[in-house]
């Protein structure tokens, strides 16, 4: 067993009593990391120095007892975020040279609680993979079974976090990219209403689709992250002023009386029966707690991948078309004219995933075709946001698997794009209607973990955290090692 | 659905992206097969509906007209592959 504790919330109260330094406890993970991550990859970059100088900064105020609530804490941060003067690769060739010039405003805002970078993690290419796999970098490995993915795109903070190479981490989640690696991993993940994390400096993929959130092991960590995550910015249009709140506020209210929707259309045949039988298992505990668990017919959820193709293929194919090899990140050798220079510089900075979504995105949104696929799919955003407020209005929220099934193995999927799209068939409906999700482990199947979705109405997040944390009140999925931590430490 | 090798090198062109000619039909046939899938949609009836474009439906925020950042012209060129005199270079476009 580890000499220090392992969740934020434990970290920070140690830090504050003093029971040992940011720099010590930084240390701890730096040393776990340049042990282990080698068999990993979960990080593209460790910042070794610049974490240390953070501790260092950060035990000053500690000492001086004018330290925020989680200064000192050291985080994982997804490689999509912009942080001035440190790489930021996005998990790609055509980043691989890229140095921020400038901050993200999550970046900033963890800054500014002295929370302390431990690296840069792995991700698929742009955020655009569900098992890590599509990383300029290479895939990355879950801890719980070796030859397995760890899910994606946020699967190196997933990994960081299982592996306990660091307390907790960000992700990003377009599609599922948070709670899809969450699940597959054992963590628990949280994607908050969209607009309610800035996305300035978060490098675009789909943006009326793209949120960050963090990621940790428990419903209590992700709360005291997501207190210093979100918050009105400016520089992001889309980013809703409203008044920030305590998310640990309803942390321990008892979950009697709350009204939960199982939809059907969750439990279909798609869905793995090894991996049902756990949430099943959890659907009848928190009935056991006192919540009402009701029956819900979402029936457009089925129609989700396929608009979510169309929307976010034709938001990266817009979005991606800054890559022309002349402001940043990679150019073409010799180019024999501007012309050549885009098309080279983008066929060898992009990977095949990443160009097989701009293709899409390029073909719906061509001339005779926009109508049929864009307009179509927005169309069936439409019924699909419209289905989930009617259902919110009966339920406090909504309960269902988070993946179809448990971590698959390296290589399995990776062939044929379909298949692995399907992997986020019960995560992409939320990003289409912008709504809050949080995935927590519930149990295995064969030895993998199995995480549960509870979806919730917009500004929720503490309802959704609520029950969370009440459910890792009787349970203990979330505190458990996978089977490589034994010899770590 | 079978996508032309025509139709791939125009939405590649269109894209900017560089297909050689034996890429084309494989990359033709795994979009076709993607393009099949996204068709799922014409199951249900979206007469009259109107599109979402965005969740939350909200105006972008609007500010007033004052410079708040100072020019960082440099720090930013300092990434580009080439510069000269603050410019930058791509080969020559008129002759």
């Amino acid at each position: 067993m580890s000499a220090y504790p392992e969740t934020v919330a434990k970290i920070a109260t140690a830090l504050a009593k003093g029971e040992f330094s940011s720099v010590e406890i930084t240390r701890h993970f730096l040393q776990k990391i340049a042990a282990h991550d080698g068999r990993l990859n979960s990080y593209i970059t460790v910042c070794e120095e610049h974490a240390l100088n953070q501790a260092a900064a950060a035990d000053k105020l500690l000492k001086k007892k004018v330290a925020g609530p989680l200064a000192g804490v050291p985080y994982a941060h997804k490689d999509i975020f912009c942080t001035k003067g440190i790489k930021t690769s996005c998990g790609s060739r055509m980043l691989d040279n890229f140095i921020a010039p400038y901050s993200a405003t999550v970046s900033e805002r963890l800054d500014a609680a002295s929370m302390v970078l431990l690296g840069k993690t792995n991700m698929d290419e742009f955020a655009m993979g569900s098992s890590n796999e599509t990383s300029y970098y290479g895939p990355v490995t879950n801890p719980w079974r070796e030859d397995t993915v760890p899910g994606g795109s946020s699967g190196g903070s997933a990994t960081a976090v299982a592996a306990r190479l660091a307390p907790c981490a960000t992700g990003t989640d377009t599609g599922g990219s948070i709670r899809q690696p969450s699940a597959l991993c054992g963590i628990s993940g949280l994607k908050p209403t969209y607009g309610r994390v800035s996305r300035f400096g978060l490098i675009a993929f789909a943006s009326s689709l793209d949120q960050a959130g963090p990621m940790a092991t428990t419903a209590e960590d992700l709360a005291l992250m997501l207190n210093i995550m979100v918050g009105f910015d400016k520089k992001d249009s889309t980013s809703i002023d409203r008044p920030t709140e305590d998310y640990t506020r309803a942390l321990n209210k008892p979950v009697n009386g709350l009204r939960v929707g199982i939809p059907q259309q969750y439990f279909s045949s798609d869905l793995d029966a090894d991996v049902a039988a756990p949430i099943r298992i959890a659907i009848s505990e928190l009935e056991a707690m006192g919540a009402t668990c009701i029956d819900l017919d979402l029936k457009h959820m089925d129609l989700s991948i396929p608009a979510y193709y169309v929307i976010s293929s034709a938001e990266c194919s817009s979005n991606l078309s800054r890559y022309d090899g002349v402001r940043f990140g990679h150019r073409c050798n010799e180019p024999r004219n501007l012309e050549d220079l885009y098309c080279r510089s983008r066929s060898e900075g992009f990977g095949v995933e990443t160009q097989r979504r701009i293709l899409i995105g390029t073909y719906a949104l061509s001339s005779g075709y926009y109508d049929a696929y864009y307009r179509k799919a927005q169309k069936v955003r439409r019924l699909i946001k419209d289905e989930f407020q009617s259902a919110f209005a009966n339920i406090d929220a909504i309960l269902g698997p988070t993946s179809p099934s448990a971590a698959f193995e390296i290589g399995q999927k990776v062939d044929d794009p379909i298949t692995m799209y399907l992997s986020d068939v019960y995560t992409t409906a939320v990003n289409l209607a912008g709504l809050p999700a949080i995935s927590i482990p519930v149990g295995f199947a064969e030895g993998l973990p199995v995480g549960m979705q509870l979806i919730g109405n917009y500004f929720d997040e503490a309802k959704l955290l609520q029950i969370a944390h009440q459910y890792q009140g009787i349970t203990d999925w979330h505190q458990l090692l996978p089977p490589m931590q034994s010899t770590i430490d | 659905m079978v996508i032309s090798d025509k139709k791939v090198r125009d939405i590649a062109q269109l894209a900017r992206l560089k297909l050689s000619e034996q890429d084309l039909a494989v990359v033709g046939f795994g979009l076709g097969q993607i393009l099949e899938f996204i068709q799922q949609m014409d199951a249900v009836d979206t007469t009259n509906i109107e599109p979402l474009a965005h969740p939350l439906e909200l105006d972008a925020h609007r500010r007033s007209d004052e410079v708040l950042e100072i020019n960082l012209r440099d720090t930013y060129q300092r990434v580009a592959p080439q510069v000269q005199n603050a410019l930058y270079l791509v080969p020559k476009v008129v002759e």
